[in-house]
């Protein structure tokens, strides 16, 4: 157990190329579970096949534990790697997989049929042991790369998105038996996803990136309540978070260029103050579970259209236009509204965010 | 009142059309298939057939093609093979044991397996290496370097065969006249003593000259064929435990074996038959099987019989080895040409 420090890492990998990770600072706690969230293209592989050393970094220092871990081989590293694919050596049954990484060390042959036994045990494949890995399922393939890694005992556990091929219901119980994996075993974990709710739900924290760059650091509930750059505001949530392009207006409040959204109250009050500049270009932010929706248009604070219902059964969504603006609206599903109905909406107060439009950045009071 | 029976003639259903349209296609892709196999066979069939006819069938018209059917099938010509010389001097009714001669069939038989077997080894062993190398690292100015590797395949070899030989001819006086020009006294009685060394009538010089032919196509197809293995097998195979020599010897050469038993089949056919610079380099002792058999033409009558009995001789190594290999070539050949 261990944990990471990572200082100023920067990867480019060719020159005049567009930087893969730029200036990423991060300390992870020794047991910690945290996820490195972001789409595509973000940078989250890179870092963690730095942090793996498969890949050399351009500038910066990795330390593990309190050892920087800068110039030496992965295989010095201690840490145990879950690749997307598995990697499982196509050629060796699962326990002769299983069982690599212990070969390398030359520990004696009872001790690695022990060994290999309890990790079965706790990944429940015993009954794989001798078969070739291209003849199971996704979800056995996935377990006995697990159980490779686990059988090292190492510092640090890196998965590189391991449930990716797992169908969607193998990988809401993998989900949850990966979380239990990791309270159980108490091994710093650096788990790599494109999926929020898979971060959501199994991460202690969350490290969200986009283009290389560290957006923010924090728990899930954080993240999600006070998310501090538009990034992440739009990227964690479902469905995403609402966003209008406004102003600050002279007589009070905020609107949209066409003014049919207009909203004035005391949190607007006190972000306006924070303002550099009056005319500032704003995004105002606010998640669909924060607006109601009241059935005479005059009670609400915003006037708006029902355009689309889409009814989940646990829950039903409208897509609410005002102005040039579309809206949704999450609601419970016995709230009854039709496409075309005019309706009002209100925004909870403290659930409001503001956003400078140029820089991205949240306003905070 | 009798009925009348009406006789209707009966339409072709549309599953008798389909049928017909069957058998059509069937017919017509078995005769294809004939033909093209006589096409490629035939003139293998003939030379088999020569090898076992009598001198007088050999040039017969019209031609017999069937043993013990158009003619008697005789081993002559393969005793041939190992007991007449180049001159035809050799075992015949009339020879006495005095006057058999020592073919040179089996000691070029013997340069050709020793040429060829070194060639394919070193060729694939480096080869795959380079190609592992290319595919996994970023080497600077690689496609660069690719395409210059390449670009030696599209050099007619007729083209380097006076350079080549003037550089085998006599290597060490170059390489002397450099090291003369070093002012210290041991270096340069090392030039001197290497001024005589020639890389003609040798193992090694023909075998370095095949290795260069071959390694371009080795590297290309190798370097292919890492390409499509995922590189998170070694890189697994780092993280737990072991050094990237062991990773591939472990995990990545067996699953390369395949390719690399194919593409040796390209670079065993190569060296065996090549024919022009082992003419030019090798003489005599030294020479490989395409020149000798080239050399027992033009004594008088010419002995097909015979010529086609070293043929037949001289392929059997090769069929056997790719007929060994069959299963293993299939893969190596189609890889690559499914993508992920």
């Amino acid at each position: 157990m261990a944990k990471i420090r990572i200082d100023n890492l920067s990867k480019q990998y060719s020159p005049n190329t567009p930087l893969a990770v730029k200036d990423l600072d991060l300390d992870i706690a020794d047991g910690e579970f945290l996820v490195l969230l972001g789409p595509s293209g973000c940078g989250k592989t890179t870092t963690l096949r730095c942090i793996a050393g498969l890949e050399h970094q351009t500038e910066g220092d990795i330390f593990i534990g309190n050892r920087a871990v800068n110039g030496l081989p992965a295989s010095e590293r201690d840490i145990a790697f879950v690749f997307q694919f598995y990697a499982l050596y196509p050629h060796l049954s699962v326990y002769d997989n299983i069982s690599f990484p212990l070969r390398a060390q030359s520990i004696n042959k009872e001790e690695v049929e022990r060994r290999v036994q309890q990790v079965a045990t706790l990944l429940q494949i015993e009954h794989i042991l001798k078969r070739k890995p291209n003849s199971l399922p996704s979800g056995e393939q996935q377990r006995a790369a697990l159980g490779r890694a686990i059988i090292r005992r190492p510092q640090v556990f890196l998965m590189d998105e391991p449930l990716t091929n797992l169908d969607a219901s193998l990988r809401t119980d993998m989900r949850v038996e990966l979380k239990y994996l990791q309270a159980d075993i108490g091994t710093t974990m650096v788990y790599v996803t494109h999926d929020q709710i898979e971060a959501m739900s199994m991460a202690h924290r969350i490290a969200i990136m986009n283009q290389g760059v560290l957006q923010q650091v924090g728990t899930p509930l954080e993240v999600y309540n006070n998310p501090k750059t538009l990034f992440v505001a739009g990227f964690i949530g479902t469905p995403p978070m609402n966003f209008i392009d406004c102003r600050v207006i002279e007589s009070n409040g905020i609107a949209d260029a066409s003014g049919a959204f207009r909203l004035s109250n005391t949190r607007i009050d006190k972000l306006k103050a924070t303002l550099p500049n009056p005319d500032t270009p704003l995004v105002f932010g606010i998640r669909s579970e924060d607006i109601s929706i009241t059935a005479d248009p005059d009670k609400g604070q915003v006037r708006g259209q029902v355009a689309v219902r889409e009814p989940l059964g646990d829950e039903t969504i409208y897509e609410v236009e005002v102005g040039e603006n579309i809206l949704r609206v999450k609601t419970e599903p016995t709230a009854l509204f039709d496409a075309g109905d005019n309706i009002g909406l209100d925004f909870t107060e403290e659930r409001m965010h503001l956003f400078n439009a140029n820089t991205e950045q949240v306003f905070t009071i | 009142m009798t009925t009348q029976i009406q006789v209707v003639p009966t339409v072709q259903t549309s599953t008798q059309a389909v049928k017909s349209t069957h058998y059509l296609k069937e017919i017509g892709f078995w005769t294809a298939l004939i033909l093209a196999f006589v096409f490629f066979m035939f003139p293998l069939y003939w030379m088999l057939v020569t090898s076992m006819k009598p001198r007088a069938d050999v040039e017969l018209v019209p031609p017999t093609f069937i043993p013990f059917v158009d003619f008697q099938p005789t081993i002559d010509n393969y005793v041939d093979v190992f007991f007449k010389d180049r001159a035809g001097i050799g075992l015949t009714e009339t020879d006495t044991e005095a006057a058999r001669a020592v073919s040179e069939f089996p000691q070029t038989l013997t340069n050709s397996i020793i040429i060829t077997t070194t060639t394919t080894i070193l060729a694939v062993v480096m080869g795959t290496l380079a190609g592992y190398a290319f595919s996994r690292f970023q080497i600077k100015g690689e496609s660069d370097m690719l395409f210059f590797i390449l670009s030696t395949r599209m050099l007619p070899p007729v083209v380097v065969l006076i350079p080549i030989f003037l550089m085998f001819n006599q290597p060490g006086v170059l390489i002397n006249d450099a090291l003369q020009t070093i002012p210290i006294p041991l270096i340069q009685t090392f030039g001197e003593s290497i001024k005589d060394f020639t890389l003609r009538n040798s193992y090694i010089g023909i075998t370095l000259l095949y290795i260069t032919a071959g390694l371009p196509f080795v590297v290309w197809m190798m370097k292919g064929f890492f390409d499509e293995i995922p590189k998170e097998y070694e890189e697994a195979a780092m993280i737990d435990g072991y050094s990237r020599i062991e990773a591939i010897w472990k995990i990545v050469l067996p699953e390369a074996f395949p390719a690399m038993l194919a593409t040796s089949v390209f670079v065993i056919i190569t060296a065996w038959n090549e024919f022009v610079f082992v003419l030019l380099l090798n003489r005599d002792d030294a020479t490989t099987v395409p020149p000798f058999l080239y050399s027992i033409i033009g004594y008088g009558q010419v002995e097909w019989g015979r010529m086609a009995a070293t043929s037949v001789l001289f392929l059997l190594p090769v069929v056997i080895f790719t007929f060994l290999a069959r299963n293993h070539l299939l893969r190596g050949v189609t890889f690559g040409a499914v993508r992920r």
